[in-house]
């Protein structure tokens, strides 16, 4: 067992609408990651996986506010500290964040090495620019980028450069956890792969310690990631390494995300795809239920009326169903 | 390529050159192509293979360098609006953003009014008119009652691609042109889309022309598969025969790019 690097207890956050309504997008999510180790998170859109990711760097802005939980990187709790410290001393050294559209992230007017300045100037201002300028090139060479990209502008590179130019400059200070929301779906499947390979890259070579990658790709994150974590509405449904998520998944719900995996690989085209039927519930009222009863096919009276906790079974699996896991396994059998 | 059916739209010599001079950039280099009544019809490439030009080609949207499209056996004409808007009856588009396929001030039964009327049923009663409608929301199982009064804006990514497609069934054009229809949607609202789109060509016979980076979506959905690389169709035929046996250096590197689940994922091809 490695040390624990990031440690989240009951975390739960909220939106507050225009109306004042509460929207609980993170619902008590607990985790933790190891040194070395790399967590997918997987759900459709709209179940809170970017919610928890905002959530995760401690740094909240409105309409999302914090309610109650920790978070701990590095035995340091960051969730009850100021923002302005979480800003200066935590995000980029700590804790770092690939947003979604990353790729129009980069200001037009700038060259890519005036980012690598601007980040590293502000934690360290006394910094020389020769070696900023040394330390970018060794940095980009290292991680297969070439380092004419430095003195290039963001509209001269193309859409996987570009997404490749970002997380090299947000890993650049060598934060202990990375955050990619969805680095590669804007993506082709070849610059999908040199996204990959490069994230691999920083992970051997040690300039981040763990990573949490978000994506509904399920057979990437099969291949990315060490363990696997499904969201729905908000909280966790089933936890578990890849390799069991994968070929045998628990919950009806990541059962259904399973069934709608596409590879170019014989007998893909005989296979109906599986579609879960509707739509995830509304978070403002939340079922008082299992959330995902509406659409579940084994939902019974009693999964609407009472909630359930996530129940562990087997060496770090964990999954959140009324339903027993051998009579859960025996229907699965019999279709 | 042997078919029975008859030819639906065909292409031969088309080429699309930007700029002149140093700047000259041939986009799509002399491609050949046939797609015939009823075909589902895969268009497979990276980004900047041309893709997005040949359809923009096909659509009329702009005009081809050299060669010549035929639709129907007849050469295109798009000389004039008229004739264009004429054409436009028989193909229509789903883009790949479904964010901004739609006008912002015009709310959910105005766009499939619009189609209706498209069609010539301005004249019909109201009640046939929302019958219709209802009917091409249940198709794509969305509910008309709950959309009425919405905009566009306000439904999800997945919901909005179902209501295009919902268009496409009250306009029943001969052909559909979909360009990356699921590349902005989760996972789990992409197989309710697809499963759509077969639907579609099932019940009304038209002609699919699908255009995806994505060669497993192309293979599970598709009965033709065209590659195309640098503006050139480098390998086509039936999908059992492209993806299963490809022969092309380019088809085989696009398949072991692929993240697999039952083989392993070779990273050092990059």
């Amino acid at each position: 067992m490695g040390k624990t690097i990031l440690e989240v207890k009951d975390l739960t956050t909220k939106y507050i609408t225009r109306f004042r309504e509460d929207v609980y997008a993170v619902d008590h999510v607990s985790l933790s990651i190891e040194e070395g180790k790399s967590l997918g998170i997987a759900g459709e859109s709209g179940c809170g996986k970017s919610t928890l990711a905002l959530s995760l760097m401690g740094y909240y802005f409105p309409p999302l506010h914090y309610t109650s939980g920790d978070i701990i990187i590095d035995g340091r709790n960051i969730s009850k500290m100021d923002p302005d410290d979480i800003r200066k001393n935590i995000l980029g050294t700590e804790i770092a964040y690939i947003p979604q559209a990353a790729m129009n992230a980069l200001n037009p007017t700038q060259k890519i090495i005036r980012f690598i300045e601007d980040v590293i100037h502000a934690h360290d201002p006394k910094m020389p620019k020769k070696d900023i300028h040394d330390l970018a090139r060794k940095r980009f060479e290292e991680l297969g980028l070439p380092s004419s990209v430095l003195d290039k502008h963001a509209v001269e590179l193309s859409g996987g450069m570009k997404q490749r130019t970002v997380i090299a400059i947000s890993t650049i200070l060598s934060p202990k956890v990375l955050i990619a929301d969805e680095p590669s779906s804007a993506l082709d499947v070849t610059s999908q792969k040199m996204v990959i390979k490069m994230l691999r890259n920083l992970m051997e070579k040690g300039y981040i310690k763990s990573m949490i990658f978000i994506t509904h790709e399920l057979p990437l994150l099969y291949n990315v990631t060490d363990d696997i974590m499904v969201m729905y509405a908000g909280q966790i449904v089933e936890k578990g390494t890849a390799k069991e998520m994968v070929f045998n998944p628990t919950h009806p719900y990541s059962k259904g995300l399973m069934g709608s995996i596409i590879v170019p690989e014989e007998g893909t085209r005989d296979v109906k795809l599986a579609a879960i039927p509707g739509t995830p519930p509304n978070l403002k009222k939340p079922p008082s239920g299992c959330r995902f009863a509406d659409r579940c096919k084994y939902a019974t009276k009693e999964c609407r009326l009472t909630s359930v906790d996530l129940k562990e079974f087997g060496e770090g699996r964990s999954y959140r169903c009324i339903i027993d896991i051998e009579k859960l396994r025996e229907e699965y059998a019999n279709e | 390529m042997s078919n029975s059916k008859p030819l639906c739209l065909s292409g031969k010599g088309v080429t699309k050159v930007f700029g002149f001079g140093s700047k000259r950039t041939v986009a799509v280099d002399h491609v050949d192509f046939e797609f015939h009544e009823g075909e589902f019809v895969s268009i497979v490439g990276e980004s900047g293979s041309g893709k997005t030009t040949l359809s923009k080609m096909l659509l009329g949207l702009i005009n081809v360098t050299d060669g010549q499209i035929f639709f129907q056996d007849k050469p295109l004409d798009i000389s004039t609006r008229k004739k264009k808007k004429e054409y436009w009856k028989d193909i229509q588009a789903i883009f790949q953003d479904p964010f901004s396929s739609y006008n912002v001030f015009s709310k959910v039964d105005t766009v499939l009014l619009d189609c209706i009327h498209m069609r010539g049923g301005k004249h019909l009663p109201m009640e046939k008119k929302i019958e219709m409608m209802t009917e091409a929301c249940s198709f794509v199982n969305l509910k008309f009652a709950e959309l009425t009064n919405k905009y566009p804006f306000e439904l999800s990514g997945g919901q909005m691609q179902r209501l295009m497609i919902a268009r496409i069934f009250l306009l029943k054009p001969k052909i559909l042109l979909a360009d990356e229809p699921t590349s902005m949607i989760d996972a789990c609202s992409r197989a309710t889309i697809l499963d759509m789109l077969m639907n579609l060509r099932n019940e009304i016979g038209m002609t699919i022309i699908f255009i995806t980076h994505d060669i497993g979506l192309a293979y599970y959905i598709s009965d033709t598969v065209y590659i195309m690389e640098h503006g050139k169709f480098v390998e086509y035929g039936s999908a059992d025969e492209v993806i299963l046996n490809p022969k092309a250096e380019y088809t085989k590197r696009l398949i072991s790019d692929v993240p697999k689940i039952y083989e392993e994922w070779d990273l050092s091809t990059v």
